[in-house]
């Protein structure tokens, strides 16, 4: 069962939390229709908004394309179940090696794709590694790692909306005539294509300019939902030294790590968040930057904007340990993801603050789901149809147009694919897609910095480490994943994350194969590598 | 120097993380944060201040100036 479905503990016949959710869905489509007055109606628009994104809108758009739900309701879960240690297993590692790759990666990736006009990763391997072969490659392995990940946000932001209007015990959900198949719940069909189409219809109308305006409305409201919540918990519980002293006397090992996290696991979780470097959603966020300068807010304000969503959560988590029902009962929680909206709804008992509560999880992952249906969009118009054809078959009105076919397209087939019963859980292939893309790191970290990097040794390094992520991939979900006898959890690698040895991978292979082929042509390494002056 | 001064405390920050020292500490900040979370908390802060310092003593300007001079190889200039 999704997560999210547990907000469903909302009054079954008070309407208030869904009306919270249209009115929120509402604003983000006139917000979609408002930003395309300011779209330019040209292909270079659609695709970066024609490089014209400030400090503040770049801030927000890239930080809330790469904080998901996750950050919201995982990030509650797996406090309650692991302590504190998330905090630092997640958070504060991303603080530093994102703004670490935007700073060293993101300003010279801009730099190209402004100086050579690339608008998709694809391009720029291409010509840096002069290998269409290498584009050709590139681009399948990208889309099947956002794939799932664009799955698990339709997937769960639609069932958000089904579990909120379904049954609550021996109550009927909220349309029980309507929809009685389901008890009352608004059927997955529908809660999926209603998101899936409030996300077209502005991703649709101004391309990349509307997702950024989107992006920064989602990112207010997700940062405040954070804030709202724990004020409001913490005030429940009798404020936060009360509700920590709780936690103190009943269930103490959540304030540590002792016994909770490995010391290795806690260090290679290092290497996720590299995956920044290779999100190809994050690389048009790159391109839409007005200046370099732009990036500035992005890399300063990035860490502590993280710590502003992570704080509360984490320690909503810590307390659930300790928490009591109004019957002064231990609150227990079916699943860990339940936490954060049972803890809302029991302790703050407030329908609006429910309904709030999920705008502000609708918010951090459709501010994910939009950038992704995007950068989808741009891939299969630049690095699929534009390659075909050739490069002046299209005018710049008929680019646009194969854009927004495609942005339909895509939408079309993760809303199909979002209904169909994969054979694998959706949810566990998305956290591989960080894997995957946090692997591939040492591939864009070498084509912007190592002089001496080789066609030979990218594709080499780019195939192996693809095959080593999907042979992890399925010994995890259909060998590991299904064997009963340890408990579940990561799947480790010598206690380490997977990720770390497919970067391993994809270093060594690199650095030897490349090494042991011709160097790169003297043209090429000019052309990406500017003297100084 | 500047630059160099950034990569090293970077590459400390980068070591820091690593609070070992804290395991299995649960004091409390303030009365109500544990010592873990706080410490991370600070290190987040850390780090944004880290960035702020590599923005303006390790800034690339030379690459901004160079990505805004025309190009001959610029293939999509209409972009």
């Amino acid at each position: 069962m999704n997560p999210l479905i547990l907000l469903a503990q909302a009054p079954a016949a008070d309407l208030t939390p869904l009306w919270v959710i249209v009115g929120y869905l509402a604003l983000l489509i006139c917000l979609g229709v408002f930003s395309a007055r300011f779209f330019r109606g040209t292909s270079a628009d659609f695709f970066v908004a024609s490089r014209s994104i400030g400090p503040f809108m770049l801030l927000m758009s890239i930080f809330g394309t790469t904080m998901t739900g996750f950050a919201l309701v995982g990030s509650s879960a797996e406090t309650y179940e692991s302590g504190i240690g998330v905090y630092g297993l997640m958070a504060s590692w991303s603080g530093l090696i994102h703004s670490a790759c935007f700073f060293l990666v993101g300003i010279k990736l801009w730099a190209f794709g402004k100086k050579y006009g690339y608008v998709t990763q694809c391009q720029y391997f291409t010509a840096r590694f002069d290998s269409p072969g290498l584009g050709y490659m590139l681009f399948p392995i990208l889309v099947v790692l956002i794939i799932p990940y664009l799955l698990v946000g339709l997937i769960a932001s639609g069932s958000a909306i089904t579990g909120l209007t379904g049954p609550v015990g021996p109550n009927d959900g909220y349309f029980p005539q309507t929809f009685a198949a389901t008890d009352g719940a608004i059927p997955k069909y529908l809660s999926h294509a209603v998101i899936a189409a409030v996300v077209l219809v502005y991703v649709f109308l101004g391309g990349v300019r509307s997702t950024a305006w989107a992006n920064t409305f989602q990112t207010i409201v997700f940062m405040a939902t954070g804030v709202i919540t724990i004020t409001l918990v913490a005030k429940a519980l009798g404020g936060p030294v009360e509700a920590t002293k709780a936690v103190l006397e009943k269930a103490p090992e959540g304030l540590a790590r002792e016994g909770k996290i490995s010391h290795l696991k806690f260090l290679s979780y290092a290497f996720i968040p590299l995956s920044v470097g290779m999100f190809p959603h994050l690389f048009q966020h790159w391109l839409t930057a007005k200046s370099a300068k732009s990036f500035r807010l992005s890399v300063v304000a990035h860490p502590v904007f993280i710590m502003i969503v992570w704080v509360p959560c984490v320690m909503i988590g810590v307390w659930a340990t300790a928490a009591t029902m109004p019957n002064g009962a231990p609150m227990t929680f079916a699943n860990a993801n339940q936490v954060l909206p049972k803890m809302v709804n029991v302790l703050v008992h407030s329908p609006w603050i429910t309904g709030i509560l999920m705008a502000g999880i609708l918010a951090a992952i459709m501010s994910s789901l939009d950038s992704q249906f995007m950068c989808l969009s741009t891939m299969f118009t630049n690095d699929v149809v534009v390659r075909a054809a050739g490069e002046n078959r299209f005018s710049d009105r008929q680019l646009l147009w194969l854009g927004r076919g495609f942005v339909i397209f895509i939408v079309g087939l993760t809303y199909a694919l979002s209904l169909i019963k994969l054979p694998v859980n959706v949810f566990d292939l998305g956290v591989w897609c960080f894997s995957g893309f946090g692997g591939l790191f040492p591939l864009v970290f070498a084509a912007v910095y190592w002089k001496r990097a080789t066609k030979a040794g990218v594709i080499t390094s780019l195939l192996l480490s693809a095959s080593v992520w999907g042979g992890l991939l399925y010994y995890d979900l259909q060998i590991y994943k299904k064997d009963t006898s340890h408990p579940h959890g990561d799947m480790l690698i010598g206690g380490m994350m997977p990720v770390a040895v497919i970067f391993a991978t994809c270093v060594v292979t690199l650095v030897v194969v490349s090494l042991a082929s011709q160097p790169p042509q003297r043209a090429t390494i000019d052309k990406f590598f500017p003297e100084k002056r | 120097m500047g630059r160099y001064a950034i990569w090293i405390v970077a590459l400390l920050l980068f070591v820091l993380h690593h609070d070992f020292w804290w395991w299995g500490d649960t004091s409390l900040v303030f009365g109500f944060l544990p010592i873990g979370l706080a410490y991370h908390a600070g290190f987040s802060l850390a780090a944004g201040l880290l960035w702020l310092a590599a923005v303006k003593f390790a800034w690339p300007t030379d690459l901004e100036r160079w990505a805004s001079e025309d190009h001959a190889d610029q293939v999509e200039k209409r972009r």
